[in-house]
């Protein structure tokens, strides 16, 4: 692997950028890995590359369907942020946005991280409640965040109409150190590091079936043949519930479309992200210029990648009510990916009934954020066979015990 | 835009006018009910990539509940009945056998 740095671009200048190489190999599957990892979204690849990385296993495949980060990882609005209520939530996404902080140097690529701060509009009195309550929590889980008031939201946002008949902005929780990175980077740059460590990441490689014996991972089947492995994670977001189904196992998982669209480019307009969680919407504006706009999913099960216009409609609407100048903006692209919601809004890190399957998934609409954290803990989990401080909370057992990470209010709609 | 008939009122019903339900025919737990019960009934779901038997509701017409069998990969709906059936009408199940095998396996 070719290191990435100004010296190396100004030799690249020099011999008609001749000398870069692949920034990955596609190899042909091995017979057998000790690690095999379904999935080479940002969260497959970032628990292979801690696997390496923390742990020194490296005779580790990703497997992917399709093509690398073409699931949600390369789909989403890529908004950052670690404000959450509950200590488990915090804790994780926490140590993702601060994974994030220095990841472009971890993976010697450059992930675009801008930490630019978020806003999360309160929009209700109950929501000036809530936040107001989310920042306390923050304070004592050592996540800088604040409540501000309108006066600083408009500062902060002076595109923003604060005095909305439907819904005036009361308020904001605002986390200085939030922001966005470029997505498909993210996945890309850990699957140069995962190669430059030995490991094959396969693409065009569909598992279509798990096999085991008395109860633990033998091998998976795929589309290019049987592979066998001594561990298998499971980290395929919306096609979880297939992929437990193919071990033997069912999760508390259901698939819904999540849609975005982005607007023509513009002039720079707003430096920081917004989120509206009371209508759910979601706006910052890319490097191009475009506006990138998130919005709500479908109530029904769906593994279409499209999603209802009415939603967009919904979205919208609401948008244009609080930032009435994106009335005349033309929408370029609209698209959408398939997220796992799980009964709690929070994320399932677990051991499984299979011995040696573990799964990774119900980040639903707003894992992007989490990649460095969740792969971090994964690594751990799989390579300890048992959860570290961070993943523990996290087990699928706890629908069964009613122990529930109840984030609906911070993550059920919003990224 | 998905639209489904409402079995009781006769009217073709788009999504806009409907509330979905999640999965339909779970069976429901009381009482003297075990951990596992109880999770099955509250959270484990089968999430199907194709036929998804379903709950839904016809929210702005005549307020009631109905099921219905979709497929979640073409968005075909195969067809509704009323809430009170305790598993998807025989007619139905032959009907979504057809439509499977007409379009060469599942
Ligand atoms: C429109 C939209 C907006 C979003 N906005 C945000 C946001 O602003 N901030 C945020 O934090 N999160 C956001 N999210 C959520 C975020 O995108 C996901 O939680 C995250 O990307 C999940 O990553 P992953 O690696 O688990 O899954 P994915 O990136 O989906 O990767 C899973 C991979 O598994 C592969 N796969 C599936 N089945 C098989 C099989 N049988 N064999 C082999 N491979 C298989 C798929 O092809 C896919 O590439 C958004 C999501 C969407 C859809
Ligand atoms: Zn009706």
């Amino acid at each position: 692997m070719r290191r990435y740095s100004a010296f190396a671009i100004a030799r690249e200048a020099l011999r008609h950028h001749a000398g870069w190489g692949r920034a990955w190999a596609s190899p042909e599957p091995k017979k057998r890995y000790d690690v095999i990892i379904v999935g080479a979204g940002g969260h497959g690849l970032a628990t292979a590359y801690y696997l390496g990385k923390n742990h020194g296993i490296t005779n580790v495949a990703v497997l992917e369907k399709g093509w690398l980060g073409g699931g949600n990882t390369g789909r989403n609005t890529t908004i950052i942020r670690s404000n959450y209520l509950q200590d488990p939530s915090a804790a994780i996404y926490e140590k993702a946005r601060s994974l994030y902080e220095t990841l472009s140097q971890d993976l010697n690529m450059n992930v675009m991280f801008s930490p630019r701060g978020v806003i999360m509009l309160a929009q209700t009195h109950h929501e000036v409640r809530g936040y107001q309550r989310t920042a306390h929590a923050n304070a004592l889980q050592g996540v800088a965040t604040e409540f501000i008031g309108p006066a600083r939201v408009k500062e902060l946002v002076p595109i923003i109409n604060l005095d909305g008949p439907r819904y005036p902005v009361l308020g904001g929780l605002w986390q200085a150190r939030g922001g966005t990175a470029r997505h498909d980077t993210v996945a890309w740059g850990y699957a140069r590091a995962c190669s430059a460590m030995g490991m094959d990441i396969i693409q065009n490689c569909a598992v279509t079936g798990v096999e085991t014996e008395s109860g633990q991972v033998r091998a998976v089947n795929t589309s290019k043949g049987r592979i066998e492995c001594g561990k298998l994670a499971l980290v395929v977001a919306g096609h979880s519930s297939e992929l437990a189904e193919m071990a033997g196992f069912r999760l508390p998982i259901e698939s819904v479309a999540l849609q975005a669209l982005v607007s023509e480019p513009i002039k720079p307009c707003m430096d920081v992200v917004v989120m509206a969680n009371t209508v759910h919407g979601y706006m910052s504006q890319s490097d191009k210029g475009e506006m990138v706009i998130g919005g709500g999913t479908d109530g029904f099960n769906n593994y279409t990648q499209r999603g209802s216009f009415h939603h967009i409609e919904e979205t919208v609407r609401a948008l244009v009510e609080t930032f009435p100048m994106i009335s005349r903006l033309k929408m370029l692209r609209q698209w959408g990916g398939i997220v796992d919601m799980t009964g709690d809004r929070s994320p399932i890190l677990s051991k499984t009934p299979v011995g040696g399957v573990y799964v990774n998934c119900g980040w639903g609409t707003g894992g992007f954020k989490s990649i460095p954290g969740s792969g971090w803990a994964m690594a751990e989990l799989v390579a300890k066979d048992a959860p570290g401080p961070l993943a523990a909370p996290f087990g699928m057992e706890r629908f069964r015990e009613g122990r529930f990470i109840d984030e609906s209010v911070a993550a059920g709609v919003a990224h | 835009m998905l639209t489904l008939e409402c079995p009781y009122c006769g009217i073709k019903a788009d999504e806009t006018e409907l509330a979905p339900g999640g999965e339909a025919h779970l069976k429901r737990q009381g009482p003297g009910a075990s951990d596992e019960e109880f999770e099955g009934y509250m959270f484990a779901r089968a999430n199907p990539k194709g036929v998804h038997f379903e709950r839904w509701r016809h929210a702005m017409g005549c307020g009631k509940w109905f099921l219905a069998a979709r497929d979640t990969v073409t968005l075909e709906v195969y067809g509704t009945y009323p809430a009170q059936t305790a598993a998807p009408p025989k007619a139905l199940m032959e009907k979504i056998e057809k439509r499977q095998s007409d379009r060469g396996g599942k």
